[in-house]
């Protein structure tokens, strides 16, 4: 009985010494978090995909409270949450969001296996950056997709895949956050982040190949070969440039017109999420949008077509 | 015997062309001379379309100090100055001469007698120096590092001695061994003057005793020359490599990058570099040409070829009786550093040491299997690495703890790879690394 007693109390004033002990230290040593920060990680998506630039969530959450400090959140940006999430950590850091178009990643690659044949088989380790220090790879373009899929495997979203049948990554825009992983994964430089546009429209030159038109045209039948007469159709809006044998669309210039579409010989730019063409286009329509559209033709569009 | 401390492996030789002398391949139609048949800048082509070309004349002059010109080895017109795919199997800037006849510079001594260093006073080290620059002569046992830099220590260094070379150390290749064979006096004399470029009084040439021969024959002949002396090595792989040759041969240990061999007072060459600066210094000859060795178990005749610079792979191989039906790889170089090639229309350069003809079964890979753990790798590194490691960490983009482990001082010899019972592809993957890891290195320098 005497026994139990001691025990009893010896365990008590350990357990009371230590309560007095541990008090004491987290006073003294308390760490001070501006709340808001948890906060704004709540309402983050947790995907820690690091498309925003910072070291995870959390740490994309701390430099909201440090920019909201300063007065704005103008450069900040959750791709994966888009502009919801941004709308709400505003509204807890007491700002208002600013406009960021949604963005979503483009594979700049159109070369096909039938467009762009593989003539050699690489045997080495399947993975783009290996195969890319080897040189050219299987194919005779030296710009294209390598489809060893390095970009699938840094998605955490599952938004880009290749493609087994033609060899090059495709992306699922419904997926897609914008985060940019991929396009820094990509060894080659042929993703590109684009924003998303009125109703995920937009019109893309679908080829990174910066060799001279002959041998553009040797290497892929559907490669750019900087002819320049997409530039031509489009000197209202200058929205295209010519860079080093290859056009580039600005997307904050592009009126969605396709006519530059029309214009490449080559098919190497391609119009998404465009309804199937009707005479109507949405600027200056011309005799040749009467014409089915020479990709793009699904099923709706014929029937429409046909209908006409 | 003398051999290098750390690893190494012993591939199957396959020497299969040591007994076949070197011949003469037949001028090209068409040449074809890149622009990058070195490291460092690129040449900076100085003919036009239409221009009238002959042998030795100036078709790309050095695009800097670590860079070297490029002469046209056929006489001809120029047809074309545009990209070309090369041996690196990308597409690069290149001059294209159709060949008409066989004109020389007249500069060019085409004499076959010995010229003896000795009997020319006049040449001293800076005039020896300039005509290698001149001549456009770069490292020949395939790195194309550019001669005359290697020749001019960094200041603070100075030169102890020479090391030569003829190591050979790659299987199947045997152009090296035919060169020493055939033209021993004008090595020997080459060595002289690249002694007498860097000051120093003492020589050697290691050579691995496989060739017997040539170790005779060498030793013979440097009794005229007292301060170059023959040095035999045990049969090792990489022995080649510059700073295993070194510890092989003077017992000294280059320590990591950025140290170079004349850190520790060796300056080496190749053979074949030595052969060239022979034909530079006292033939004012350009490097024009160079011996390749065309093998393979499957090719008919496997020979070693004296061909010009700029004649397509294609016409090399069809003068040694053609390619074999069981083609798998064609490979530039020898088996173990060499690049498999993506066409035969690419052309010879000053590196094209050789070219190998795999038959479909030796080309394929095996599978990978799971690492063992049996530390192989890291026993035959000749650098003292973790390949295992290495590799590991490359692929899952840990470049810090790669730098930590020294990813940069790998040679890229492929001893790991080869020895690997899993079949893992480790020098892929260290290749990776080591290139991100020194591209993070030099922004961190620059900055």
């Amino acid at each position: 009985m005497n026994g139990i007693l001691i025990a009893v109390i010896v365990l008590g004033a350990i357990g009371l010494i230590s309560a007095v002990v541990l008090f004491a230290a987290s006073k003294k040593f308390a760490v001070h978090e501006d709340p808001r920060i948890g906060q704004v990680a709540e309402v983050l998506p947790q995907a820690n995909c690091g498309g925003c630039g910072y070291p995870g969530c959390a740490g994309f959450a701390g430099a909201c409270v440090k920019a909201a400090d300063g007065g704005s959140l103008d450069d900040l940006n959750c791709a994966p949450g888009g502009k919801e999430v941004m709308e709400k950590v505003a509204g807890i850091l007491g700002l208002q969001a600013s406009a960021v178009a949604p963005k979503v990643a483009v594979v700049r690659c159109n070369g096909t296996c039938d467009a762009r044949p593989h003539g050699v088989e690489y045997d080495g380790t399947h993975r783009c950056r290996i195969q890319n220090m080897t040189g050219m790879g299987e194919t005779q373009c030296l710009y294209g997709c390598l489809g060893e899929g390095d970009c699938e495997s840094v998605c955490l979203f599952g938004a880009i895949k290749v493609n087994p049948e033609t060899r090059i990554a495709e992306v699922d825009e419904s997926k897609c956050t914008g985060c940019g992983a991929c396009q820094k994964a990509c060894p080659r430089n042929i993703i590109e982040l684009r924003p998303q546009g009125p109703k995920g429209r937009k019109v893309v030159v679908l080829c990174n190949n910066k060799d001279k038109g002959a041998l553009a045209t040797k290497e892929c039948k559907n490669s750019c070969i900087g002819c320049g007469k997409c530039v031509k159709v489009c000197d209202k809006f200058e929205a295209i440039t010519l860079g080093t044998n290859l056009a580039h669309i600005d997307p904050d210039k592009c009126k969605l017109c396709r006519k530059c579409e029309e214009a490449c010989p080559r098919g190497a730019i391609h119009a998404f999420n465009f309804p199937p063409r009707k005479p109507k286009a949405e600027t200056a329509p011309t005799p040749v949008a009467q014409q089915p559209a020479p990709k793009a033709a699904d099923s709706v569009s014929q029937q429409q077509v046909a209908e006409q | 015997m003398k051999t290098f401390k750390l690893g190494g492996v012993h591939p199957a030789e396959n020497k299969l062309s040591a007994g076949s002398p070197i011949r003469e391949a037949n001028l090209p139609k068409q040449a074809i001379f890149s622009m990058f048949q070195h490291i460092g800048a690129p040449a900076k082509p100085v003919v036009k379309k239409g221009d009238v070309v002959k042998v030795g004349t100036l078709l790309g002059e050095a695009g800097g100090f670590v860079s070297a010109p490029i002469y046209s080895s056929v006489s001809g017109k120029v047809t074309k100055v545009d990209v070309a795919l090369d041996a690196s199997d990308t597409r690069r800037m290149a001059v294209y001469v159709d060949v008409e006849g066989d004109e020389w510079e007249e500069s060019i001594d085409r004499s076959t007698t010995l010229e003896k260093l000795s009997a020319h006073p006049e040449l001293d080290s800076k005039t020896i120096i300039e005509k290698i620059k001149t001549a456009g002569i770069v490292g020949m046992g395939g790195a194309t590092f550019p001669c005359h830099v290697k020749l001019c220590p960094p200041p603070g260094c100075k030169a102890e001695c020479v090391i030569i070379n003829a190591v050979e150390c790659e299987p199947y290749l045997t152009a090296d061994h035919r060169l020493m064979l055939e033209h021993a006096d004008e090595i020997l004399e080459g060595v002289e003057c690249i002694m007498k470029a860097v000051d120093v009084t003492r020589g050697y040439i290691g050579i691995e005793n496989n060739k017997p021969d040539a170790i005779a024959l060498m030793t013979e002949k440097a009794k005229n020359h007292p301060n170059i002396e023959v040095v035999p090595l045990k049969v090792k792989y990489p022995q080649g490599g510059e700073k295993q040759l070194i510890d092989a041969v003077i017992g000294r240990e280059v320590p990591a990058p950025p140290a170079i061999p004349i850190n520790v007072g060796a300056v080496v060459q190749n053979v074949g570099t030595a052969f060239a600066i022979y034909q530079a210094v006292m033939k004012n000859k350009p490097l024009i040409d160079r011996v390749i060795t065309v093998t393979g178990k499957s090719v008919k005749n496997p020979s070693n070829l004296l061909a010009r610079l700029g004649t397509p792979f294609q016409q090399l191989i069809d003068e040694c009786g053609g390619l074999p039906e069981d083609t798998g790889k064609i490979i530039g170089g020898g088996p173990m550093m060499g690049k498999a090639l993506l066409s035969l229309e690419v052309p010879m350069t000053k590196g094209s040491s050789g070219l190998l003809i795999m038959n479909e079964k030796d080309a394929r890979r095996a599978t990978p299997d799971p690492c063992i753990r049996c530390g192989k790798c890291v026993n035959v590194c000749p650098m003292g690495l973790e390949p295992y490691l290495l590799a590991t960490v490359s692929s899952q983009h840990d470049w810090e703890t790669s730098e930590n482990n020294d990813i940069v001082s790998c040679i890229e010899c492929g001893s790991c790879q080869f020895t690997c019972p899993s079949h893992r592809p480790l020098l892929d993957n260290i290749r990776l690394g080591k290139s991100t890891v020194m591209g993070i290195i030099r922004a961190r320098n620059a900055k």
